[in-house]
């Protein structure tokens, strides 16, 4: 078991002039994910889950790919028309990066071991700063303790980066673990749209375990993008942690269609009067896979609002759980919470688990959240049918609309038109 | 060449019986009006026709151009040239209205063939500035937040871009100020020709002002009463149903026995 998730690592040193910190931290990482227990389902985190889905050991960390395939993979890595800038992994290695102009702005748009080489400080500071909320220390451990590259976008004060930049992490190979890093700095009055593309080369087992972190400064604009099209018997457990400060305006849209279980986590941590956070997701669930959400709106100031919509489609006996927490603080007076998350059930053998939570402990609060659960609209469907669209058709572009609703959210075009090409893609063959 | 509706029974699925016996031909070329009272079967038949799963034909046929549709999916039905203009169109979340006429084109072409997109952007603008609808109505999801008005031109549009050979257009005056109606009719009469056979179903005579009929049917309990020209139209206005309904006999309007 030399090759094993535990000892591979730190032998295989990433990170060339790598503060001591740095180090520390991961070693110390790597002894956490030993110590500690694998999550139970009798944790309140992880009810309804399918722990059964993975086991680490039975993962490598991800060996480097060939020239050839990686040749193969760039044209693949195109992303939205109007990008301002790309980086391409593969098994954890950065292998290609389009010329940026917006270095010329000051933003800082590099890979995570560049940025611990070059702005250690700065890494330092935002770094994995989050414990998990949901029961998944042992995974940032495995993930901390394991992470090889990444994206690092530091976008200075009052910078508007106009054009999405964008990252693409491919995983070939079988067996194979990956550990995409995502740490977004937008400081005070920037902007900026980035989107993590997860894409697998070939369909085989392997395991992903991201974290991806956003740091939004005070009235700060930022949208984060991530689609999780990783293979169909992927493990994928990925963590978000977003911090919007004050008068600052976080979206961050999910695009889940891969994985065999894929467990996502997300919290927005609403710090400073005026800061909002939108959380999106789309999910399409077929066969038997297994797509575990939970999620977190953590209003620690007054005057804040989120707004979450979660939409999942099911095909075949597919499971989603969505456990939503709406937490208000006692002084977060006048909070704004909107949480909705919506069930289109398309077989009778799939199932959709929703949990909602509220925790309300200030005054003049606007909290609602509902879960709504149903199938195909009849009329809908007679409508496109009279129209000459066959039922197949129909189904799939009723499904379409529910979960494109989503996509609507995002402002920019380009991008929006790429991800609903995406889902297209993903929704032929029902 | 003519839609030919013959001895149509139908009833609601385990329910009420609606359309007791209706017979009517509607030759390609012509434009036929169905007026009557609340309540009286006229959506219900225009949904048994285009085949509507809410309803069980128990007798009669509708033969299309020669062809009985009641074996057929409603979607079959359509690419055989039937169309409907629904009375309540129904809005469909983020679909766009150009996605969505579309598909609808696209369903109309042999596996593989695919929809030329500069061409099919024509049509649509050429079609939508005779209905006046404004370009960013292609992006709005279908029927969704439409005004009655916007929705019934929707429905004008999508039927002036599937080019029918038989329309049903079901009550689409309702809900429309008069220089919506002026649009809309304008709308109906450019497609109205010889390859066309329309059946305009409404409530209120003020429509077949713009739209001109070649006849006029009256339908009361489920069954034509009464068939003219469009000067029959104007009699209805002045006199209302219930002179109608007194002038029929007992007998032809006592209701057949239900099917159990
Ligand atoms: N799907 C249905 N379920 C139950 N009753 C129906 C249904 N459709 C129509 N009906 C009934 O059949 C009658 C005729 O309705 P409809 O065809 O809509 O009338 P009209 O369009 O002439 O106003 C009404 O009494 C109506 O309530
Ligand atoms: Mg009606």
């Amino acid at each position: 078991m030399s090759e094993s998730l535990l000892q591979a690592p730190l032998a295989a040193e990433p990170f060339p002039n790598q503060p001591d910190w740095f180090r520390d931290a991961r070693q110390q990482a790597a002894l956490r994910f030993d110590a500690l227990p694998r999550p139970s389902r009798t944790d309140e985190a992880w009810r309804f889950s399918n722990l059964r889905a993975f086991d680490p050991q039975d993962f490598t960390p991800a060996r480097p790919v060939g020239l050839e395939l990686t040749d193969s993979l760039l044209p693949l890595s195109l992303g939205a028309d109007s990008h301002a800038g790309s980086l391409v992994f593969a098994n954890d290695k950065l292998v290609a990066r389009t010329r940026s102009a917006v270095s010329e702005q000051g933003v800082l748009w590099m890979s995570l071991e560049e940025a611990v080489a070059q702005h250690p400080a700065l890494v330092q500071r935002y770094f994995m700063q989050s414990d998990s909320l949901f029961g998944s220390a042992k995974h940032l451990a495995l993930h901390q303790a394991s992470v090889r590259t990444g994206t690092f976008l530091y976008v200075p004060k009052g910078v508007h980066v106009e054009a999405p930049l964008q990252s693409f992490h491919w995983l070939a190979g079988s067996g194979q673990a990956v550990f995409p890093h995502t740490l977004l700095i937008a400081e005070e009055g920037s902007s900026v749209t980035f989107v993590d593309w997860f894409k697998a080369h070939n369909d085989a087992r392997n395991l992903a375990c991201g974290v991806h972190d956003l740091h939004v400064g005070a009235g700060a604009q930022v949208h984060y993008v991530s689609v999780q099209d990783w293979s169909r018997q992927t493990v994928a457990l990925h963590s978000n942690t977003t911090v919007v400060g004050a008068g600052a305006k976080a979206v961050h849209l999910s695009l889940h269609l891969g994985g065999s279980f894929a467990r996502s986590e997300s919290v927005s941590h609403l710090r400073g009067p005026g800061a909002r956070s939108e959380m999106l997701a789309a999910t399409v669930a077929d066969g038997a896979q297994e797509f575990d959400q939970r999620t977190l709106q953590d209003h620690g100031s007054p005057d804040t609002s989120s707004d979450l919509l979660y939409k999942n489609a099911l095909y075949n006996e597919a499971k989603t759980i969505v456990a939503g927490l709406i937490r208000v603080a006692p002084h977060a007076h006048r909070t704004d919470a909107y949480q909705k998350v919506r069930n289109l059930v398309l077989s009778a053998e799939a199932e959709a688990v929703s949990l909602p939570g509220l925790e309300i402990l200030a005054d003049q609060v606007r909290c609602s959240h509902g879960a709504t659960t149903g199938e195909i609209n009849r009329e809908e469907l007679f409508y496109m049918q009279a129209r000459g669209i066959s039922e197949s058709d129909a189904y799939r572009l009723i499904t379409y609309g529910f979960l494109n609703e989503v996509i609507e959210r995002l402002p920019e075009n380009s991008l929006r038109v790429r991800l609903q090409d995406s889902l297209q893609a993903r929704l032929q063959g029902h | 060449m003519s839609l030919v509706i013959h001895n149509l029974h139908a009833r609601v699925v385990g329910g009420q019986q609606i359309l007791r016996g209706l017979n009517l031909e509607i030759e390609k070329g012509s434009v036929h009006a169905i007026m009557g009272p609340n309540g009286s079967g006229k959506s219900t038949l225009s949904k048994v026709i285009a085949g509507h799963p809410d309803y069980e034909v128990t007798a009669g046929e509708v033969l299309l151009d020669g062809v009985n549709v009641l074996g057929m999916e409603p979607d079959a039905r359509s690419r055989a040239g039937l169309f409907l203009a629904f009375q309540y169109p129904v809005e469909i979340p983020g679909v766009s209205n150009a996605n969505f006429i579309r598909a609808a084109l696209q369903a109309r072409l042999a596996a593989g063939e695919e929809l030329e997109a500069t061409e099919y952007y024509g049509d649509l603008y050429k079609e939508m500035d005779r209905l006046e609808i404004p370009r960013n109505f292609t992006a709005r999801s279908v029927n969704e937040g439409f005004s009655g008005g916007e929705k019934k031109r929707n429905e004008v549009l999508q039927m002036a871009m599937l080019k029918p050979a038989y329309a049903i257009l079901d009550e689409t005056d309702s809900g429309l100020d008069i220089d919506a109606l002026k649009v809309v009719s304008a709308g109906v009469n450019a497609l109205r020709g010889p390859n066309l056979g329309v059946l305009v179903i409404t409530h209120y005579q003020r429509l077949l002002d713009y739209i001109t009929p070649d006849v006029v049917h009256v339908l009361v309990g489920g069954r034509i009463v009464r068939s003219a020209g469009p000067e029959l139209a104007l009699e209805l206005e002045a006199k209302g149903y219930d002179w109608i309904r007194d002038e029929l006999s007992e007998a032809a309007l006592a209701a057949e026995p239900v099917l159990a």
